[in-house]
Formats: structure tokens, C-alpha cells, sequence
């Protein structure tokens, strides 16, 4: 009994050590002097600064366009993948794609973004394309280690799924993609949604890939906050900040109140 | 033969498996090579900077590799005692998410179903907000004037700022705030799925709580602890935002060192051997990591 006690202690208290910075970060947001840490009196002075700063606004749409076409390849690339590792014999090629497919998971970035930009330099030298760095190589670059993270989440699926009801419409004649895309889809619908967020949160959050295979024109948010971070605190990021952990608990308290209604619905 | 590979040409599976495997070839493998053909090559100042390692001369194509990357890697001591600075780092920050990680796991495994969601939701929720972002609160926090020590000032305690911005132990703290999820989730994957039948038997026959920890919980939970671990090690090896903005001019990690090659000095042959180092020195981690993962997935 001694153990539970002590690790329900160290819950409470990991808990606090997560959001305790986080609360701060919000409350000093509404600070009315410049100096982060020292009070001048409650102010929304900054959200209208954040509002107001063209060059931030640019990069949100930039990244939100990027991580929406990245988290969508990346459900498609992952799941396929996920397929392949679920239900394919043994063979060499299925063998080599789970040991690249996984891989991203764990890859230090600048290892990953170093060498995916001297790829893209190499293929331009050698087939002049892409002409330069920009949105269209981050989104490669993004899609690719997205998929890794959806296939992982969707394998997860693949192998609770019951096998016979897929079996069934094969042996009543429908074809194995008319299956897979009107029985087997519908099934695993809930896993592919979170890999899309997943990919999505990660996308959005990626600085230092997106650093190496980024150009002119595709500076995303993280570029943007990393530049006005490293000179020193600011208020503005405070504010920024705010909005994005907002936002986030908005969305991840409307899934939990929808998976709750779900598991009531099947309990009754 | 040409036939049969026509035929499987039209059938969805094989492009089920082809296009993530192409995909990937193209994206993932190939990029490898092409580092570590660049490792092997000179800088030059040039458009891309750097020389081909394949050079047409005397009539005949000659294969040239520079191995003086790889010796300036081993001369210069900034380099080892980067590559050295991370190892230590990564290890002694993956011991301290275990710590922490592990309590936290086995409180959320063991508390009621219906919580179980909600503790990790709260648990993975300030991974979904920006990672940059919670680096940067403890630069409010840590820093000379910050929140910290003006409250160990208030309380009298420390009589004049403490340097806690800019060390090691800034790092430290940034390191351990953001990797925990990733500790614990791997943890509470395998302590949730524990049998606990074999926990009631230990506590039946005698034995002591701490004695069914040692040896009954926590071996069975290895699964979890190796994935966890790895899950914080590798990435830990090559990470640049935490020492950039939390660590000082002593925090030497080699992910930084490979992006002042790259960005600052532009030489883009000793990055690409500082990452091919990287990378072997990470084999075994990596190794030990998809071992757990490919039992994961099947």
C-alpha cells in the first residue's frame, strides 16, 4: 500500500512540475510592463501587438497550410504502411519498410533535416527540381516523419480489428479495395483522425527540420517564435503562447467529452 | 517472370506496399547516402559548397575520399567533448524522466479506469502545445531577475541572484520538462496491461511491497522502461533548441556544434560527418529501440 501512496504523490507533483510554468506563461501574458517577470498591472496590451504583427500572422497561415497537406500524405503514406506491417506475409521488402518506417520516430532531427536537405540539393543539381527550398520541400520533409507516427497509431488498430467481417465481404464478392475502402476504413476511421492530429500537432510544431529544408517564402511559426525567443523573453511570445495553449485544451477537452459520450452510449 | 511482375503491376497491393516503400527509399534511405558521400568530400566555396568526391581526370573517373573531415572530428577537441557532452546529457536527463516518469506511470495504471484517460490526457495534453514554447517558460523562470529567484530572494534564502539560466542545469530542467510524456507513455503502456492476479499471489505468499516491486512489477515492465528510455536517449543525443535557448556557453552538445557547421561556418562536409558520427554512436540505442517497437506492431 506504502508504493501506491508514493507514486500517487509523485503524480500530483509530476503534474504540477508539467503545467505549473504553463500557468505562469499564461498569467504573465496579461502583464502590463515590458519586463516579463516583474508585475505592472493587467493588461491585453500584447494580444493586440500579436494581432497586429503582419510578418507572425504570414507564418501561422504558412504553417497551418503546411501541416494540413502534411498530416493529410502522412495518413495516407502511414496507413498504407501500417497495412503492409499488419497484414503482409513475411518477406525482404516488408522487412526494409518497417525498419525505415519506424525510424523517424527516433532520429535526432538535425540528423534528418541535414540529410534531407542535401537531398534536395543533390536532386537539384541532378534533375533540376525542386528549383528552390521552399513549402513544397517541408512538405515532404513533414509528411515523411508524420508517417511514421500514423503507422504506429493505425497498426495499433489494424491488429484489434475482427478480421471477419472484412472476410465476409470478400467472400460475398466484393473487391479487396471496395472492401477495404467501405469495411475496413469506417473501422479504423477513429485511429486515422488521431494520426491526422497527430501529424498535425507535429507539423505545426516542427522548428528545426523545417530550418534546414525551408527557403524563402516558407518561414513557418516556430522559425518566426525561435528568432524572437533567442534574443530574450518577451510578452508578445507570452501572449502567443496563451492562444496556443487555448486553443489546444479547447480541442482536447471537446475529443474527451466526445470519446465520454461515445463510451456512455455503448455502455447503455 | 517480366509477366508475373506486370501482373502484380495492377494489383492494389503491391502498390500498397510500393508507394511507402518508394516513398520512403526516396525520402528516408537515399538522403543517408548522400551525407555520407558529402562526409567524404572537401569544402569549397561554391554553389552547393562543397567538392564532388568523383572527379574525371586522366581520362578516367577516380573516386576521391577525404577522410580529413573525419580526422579533424578526432583533433579537435570541441568535437569529442561535444559528442561527450551530449552522451552524458542524454544519460543522466533519461535516469532523471525515469525517476520521475516511472512513479507517475504506475500511479496512472493503477488509479480507476475511467481516470486512467483523463490523467493521460492531462499528461500528454502540454506535448500538443508548442515545444518551443515550453522551453521558453523556463527562460522566464531560470533566468537572473525571473520568477525563481525572486522568490528564493523574498524568502531570504539566497541573498543575491543565483546563475540558473545559461547552465547545465537549465538544460537539464528543459530536457526533463519536455521528454517526460515520452516516458511515460510507454510506461503506462506495458504497467496497464500488468497482471495483477500475479501481484495479489506475490502479496499472498508474504512478500513485501518493495520485494514485489524489485522483482515482479519491474521486470515486467522492461518492455516499457527500454522503449521509454530510447524514446528520450536518442533524440536527447541530437537535440539543439534545449541547449540553444536554456544552456550557456559550457553546455557543449553536439547538436549544436552541427548547426553552427552548417548555418554559421556553412561546412557542409563536417556536418555531414558530425551527423554520420552521430549516427553510429546511436546504432545501439536505435537497434535496442525498434527491437520493442517491431514486437509492438506485429
Amino acid at each position: 500500500m506504502k508504493n501506491i501512496k508514493f507514486s500517487s504523490v509523485m503524480l500530483w507533483a509530476g503534474l504540477l512540475f508539467l503545467y505549473l510554468p504553463m500557468a505562469i506563461l499564461v498569467f504573465y501574458s496579461f502583464n502590463a510592463s515590458k519586463l516579463v517577470t516583474v508585475w505592472g498591472g493587467f493588461s491585453t496590451k500584447w494580444y493586440g501587438e500579436l494581432f497586429r504583427d503582419q510578418q507572425l500572422l504570414d507564418a501561422v497561415g504558412t504553417s497551418l497550410t503546411l501541416a494540413f497537406f502534411s498530416a493529410t500524405t502522412a495518413v495516407v503514406l502511414g496507413t498504407m504502411a501500417a497495412f503492409v506491417m499488419t497484414r503482409y506475409r513475411h518477406s525482404w521488402a516488408k522487412l526494409t519498410l518497417s525498419n525505415m518506417i519506424t525510424a523517424p520516430l527516433v532520429m535526432p532531427e538535425v540528423i534528418t533535416g541535414l540529410s534531407l536537405m542535401l537531398l534536395f540539393v543533390a536532386m537539384s543539381d541532378l534533375l533540376g527540381w525542386p528549383k528552390e527550398r521552399g513549402m513544397i520541400t517541408v512538405w515532404i520533409a513533414h509528411s515523411t516523419f508524420c508517417a511514421a507516427y500514423v503507422a504506429v497509431v493505425v497498426s495499433t488498430r489494424f491488429r484489434e480489428l475482427d478480421r471477419s467481417i472484412e472476410e465476409a465481404a470478400l467472400d460475398l464478392g466484393a473487391s479487396p479495395f471496395k472492401t477495404f475502402m467501405l469495411i475496413t476504413v469506417p473501422m479504423i476511421t477513429p485511429s486515422l483522425v488521431a494520426g491526422w492530429f497527430l501529424s498535425f500537432s507535429l507539423s505545426l510544431d516542427d522548428l528545426v527540420i523545417a530550418s534546414f529544408v525551408s527557403g524563402p517564402g516558407s518561414t513557418t511559426l516556430p522559425m518566426v517564435v525561435f528568432s524572437s525567443v533567442r534574443l530574450g523573453v518577451s510578452p508578445k511570445i507570452n501572449a502567443l503562447a496563451t492562444v496556443i495553449i487555448l486553443i489546444v485544451s479547447l480541442i482536447a477537452f471537446v475529443t474527451w467529452l466526445i470519446a465520454r459520450r461515445k463510451d456512455r452510449l455503448s455502455q447503455q | 517472370m517480366i509477366k508475373s511482375m506486370l501482373i502484380s503491376l495492377t494489383k492494389g497491393r503491391t502498390w500498397t506496399l510500393g508507394i511507402p516503400y518508394l516513398w520512403l527509399i526516396l525520402f528516408f534511405a537515399m538522403p543517408f547516402l548522400i551525407v555520407l558521400k558529402i562526409s567524404f568530400s572537401s569544402a569549397a566555396i561554391a554553389i552547393p559548397p562543397y567538392e564532388s568526391i568523383v572527379q574525371y581526370a586522366d581520362e578516367s573517373f577516380q573516386l576521391i575520399l577525404n577522410l580529413g573531415n573525419y580526422l579533424l572530428l578526432l583533433e579537435d577537441s570541441l568535437y569529442v567533448d561535444a559528442y561527450l557532452g551530449s552522451l552524458k546529457m542524454a544519460f543522466f536527463s533519461t535516469i532523471g524522466c525515469l525517476l520521475i516518469g516511472y512513479p507517475m506511470a504506475y500511479a496512472i495504471a493503477r488509479a480507476p479506469s475511467s481516470t486512467q484517460a483523463v490523467l493521460l490526457l492531462l499528461i500528454m495534453l502540454p506535448s500538443w502545445t508548442s515545444f518551443l514554447i515550453r522551453v521558453y517558460a523556463w527562460m522566464g523562470i531560470l533566468s537572473n531577475n525571473g520568477l525563481l529567484n525572486n522568490l528564493l530572494l523574498s524568502l531570504g534564502i539566497i541573498s543575491e541572484p543565483l546563475q540558473m539560466l545559461n547552465t547545465n542545469f537549465a538544460v537539464y530542467i528543459g530536457i526533463i520538462y519536455t521528454y517526460l510524456p515520452f516516458m511515460i507513455l510507454p510506461l503506462y503502456a506495458t504497467l496497464s496491461k500488468l497482471d495483477i492476479s500475479l501481484l495479489e499471489a506475490a502479496s499472498d505468499l508474504g512478500s513485501r511491497s518493495i520485494n514485489t516491486f524489485w522483482r515482479i512489477t519491474l521486470p515486467l515492465s522492461k518492455g516499457g522502461v527500454i522503449a521509454g528510455s530510447m524514446l528520450v536517449f536518442i533524440p536527447v543525443v541530437g537535440e539543439f533548441v534545449i541547449p540553444e535557448l536554456l544552456g550557456g556557453p559550457d553546455s557543449l552538445m553536439i547538436g549544436k556544434i552541427l548547426w553552427q557547421e552548417f548555418f554559421n561556418n556553412r561546412d557542409w562536409p563536417v556536418a555531414s560527418a558530425l551527423a554520420i558520427v552521430m549516427l553510429v554512436l546511436l546504432i545501439v540505442p536505435i537497434t535496442l529501440f525498434h527491437r520493442y517497437q517491431s514486437k509492438e506492431m506485429e
